[in-house]
């Protein structure tokens, strides 16, 4: 058994050691290893496509998950205060918020939105008759609403697990101390949740700048690096992008081991 | 007293505020939208136009090879993944020395959170003519064609999902009372049917839970089919692209991604009713 969990490893990290070092391969043909160079690196990170969607990448992703941790941790905590059935109906929606395939939410996104601008266009070109009227359009905001749905349901189950194993002593011995709910808040509450919180955080950055599916149906005239990527590897697979996969999974790797061990972080230390 | 039961209602309405706009602009009302679109007509120009009719849903033949593609290799993938999954996850569970244990849980969840577009290009990368096939012709081995195969899919598909089916069925494992194997082994069980009777039986939620997750992840997959199936293996997802961004039928999208989603809830409300029944069975063998 030990054996077929070594080979279980070596199949989920072998292609992945394979693209980095081909990223580094002096040659040009992926067949063979001719030397080690970082010229794919300097190709990839001279082009300008690639770095603006690295760029709208970037942008995308932390503004996505700067929301979904803001809005996920305030109905985390919302939900600690309502009744079992409103309770019930929002977990449902959270659930199906993550649940529901990426291909159904970007196409029935896509739909609504263009159904939404074509009502509000007309009505916005009519309010401004002779000057340049602002136009909704697809784009980053699309995007960031799109992805922001999934990571704030994660956000809200990973603080309210969080919330739920949350030590109500420390609570009520607060308010028996005269705290008042805002100060209990910030200094028993908030510290407890604090490592959910920034863990969600880092997991729907990565989720967000890792998507595919749903930006390529809500993206609109932008562009995301997985985007521009999944444009390339239909061209052809070139040395170049196994440096951009390079520089992507290494910031995933590092961006998930810091969200674990935020997790793990058991009481803050003070 | 009333002063106070409003502001405590107010901070409630304030919290859950935003998170019930998101969810109802950008959940509710999109599914909403396809649901009518689905029993509309597609205009001469494409897009929509307004109509009531179900004949886009009696179209949905036309798309047969996709539903049929990804009603097969959803749950032979699935079943794959459990497959390779299983001894995995007892491994972790049962038998990894403890000090390795989170680091190797940690190095099962890693790769779920890495770009699956990079982590299947890697495999167009292997399997493509520079890979494993060039290695092959070194050997004398020629013409032997990998990528672009359903064979191709369902490798990338276990390669894609495999954490995600390791995670539950470690939990359920990890949860396991020990005492009821010693118990079983003392009251003379063979190891094998200590295994089915006990262990197996008792991870079977776990099973279940993964199994559904996997399912429901791959009705929608598009990326590894076009990447490894290389446009010969169609899914449903690919079938939903071409609607929507290519031939803008909307409406018969629409159709085809209703029917996605109920699929799906069938397989969720199924794997929950087989949990339940297990979970139950469990407690009646136990007394």
């Amino acid at each position: 058994m030990r054996a077929f969990v070594v080979a279980v490893f070596c199949f989920l990290y072998l292609p992945i050691a394979l693209v980095v070092l081909f990223s580094f391969n002096a040659g040009h043909h992926a067949s063979e290893l001719t030397g080690f160079s970082v010229q794919w690196y300097g190709k990839a990170l001279s082009n300008p496509f690639l770095v603006e969607a690295l760029k709208n990448s970037l942008f995308i992703a932390t503004t996505s998950a700067l929301l979904a941790a803001l809005c996920g941790t305030a109905a985390a905590l919302g939900l600690q205060r309502v009744g079992a059935r409103t309770r019930a109906v929002f977990d449902a929606l959270l659930g199906a918020a993550i649940v529901v395939p990426g291909v159904v939410i970007g196409i029935s996104t896509l739909v609504a939105l263009v159904q939404l601008f074509g009502v509000v266009n007309p009505f916005l070109a009519s309010l401004w008759p002779n000057d340049q009227p602002p136009r909704l359009a697809l784009g980053y905001g699309s995007i960031i609403a799109a992805h922001g749905l999934f990571s704030m349901a994660l956000v809200a189950m990973i603080v309210g697990t969080r919330l739920g194993s949350l030590d109500r002593n420390l609570v009520e011995a607060s308010s028996d101390l005269y705290a008042t709910p805002l100060t209990t808040f910030r200094s028993i509450v908030l510290p407890q949740i604090m490592p959910a919180v920034i863990a969600g955080f880092l997991l729907a950055f990565t989720f967000s700048f890792d998507d595919f599916i749903v930006a390529f149906f809500v993206a609109g005239a932008q562009t995301t690096l997985p985007i521009y990527v999944f444009a390339s590897i239909r061209r052809g697979v070139t040395p170049e992008i196994n440096a951009i996969a390079t520089i992507v999974l290494v910031a995933s790797v590092l961006l998930v081991v810091l969200a674990q061990w935020q997790l793990r972080q058991r009481k803050p230390s003070h | 007293m009333h002063g106070n039961r409003f502001r405590h209602n107010l901070l409630t309405a304030l919290l859950l505020g935003p998170a019930t706009a998101w969810l109802v602009v950008f959940l509710v009302l999109p599914f909403i939208a396809i649901t009518v679109f689905s029993v509309g007509e597609r205009a001469p120009e494409g897009g929509y136009q307004a109509a009531f009719t179900l004949a886009q849903y009696a179209n949905l033949p036309a798309r047969a090879t996709a539903f049929w593609n990804t009603m097969v290799l959803a749950p032979a993938g699935a079943l794959a993944c459990l497959l390779v999954a299983y001894p995995v996850a007892y491994y972790l569970a049962l038998r990894a020395p403890e000090r390795w244990r989170l680091i190797l849980l940690a190095l099962v969840v890693i790769p779920f959170w890495t770009s699956l577009l990079m982590r299947t290009y890697a495999w167009m990368y292997v399997l493509g003519g520079r890979g494993i096939p060039a290695l092959l012709a070194y050997v004398g081995i020629e013409d032997i064609r990998l990528i672009n195969t359903p064979g191709a899919v369902l490798l990338g598909i276990v390669y894609g999902y495999l954490p995600l089916m390791i995670l539950p069925i470690y939990v359920s494992l990890e949860r396991l009372d020990r005492r009821l194997l010693e118990a079983s082994a003392d009251l003379g069980a063979t190891p094998v049917s200590t295994f089915l009777g006990v262990t197996l039986r008792l991870s079977l939620p776990g099973v279940m839970t993964g199994f559904s997750l996997v399912m429901i992840l791959l009705l929608g997959e598009y990326l590894i089919p076009t990447l490894l199936g290389g446009g010969k293996v169609f899914f449903i997802g690919n079938a939903l692209v071409d609607l929507f961004l290519q031939s803008r039928n909307w409406p018969f999208g629409s159709a085809i991604a209703i029917t996605l989603v109920l699929v799906s809830v069938v397989v969720l409300i199924a794997a929950n009713r087989i949990s339940t029944r297990l979970s139950g069975a469990r407690r009646v063998d136990l007394i």
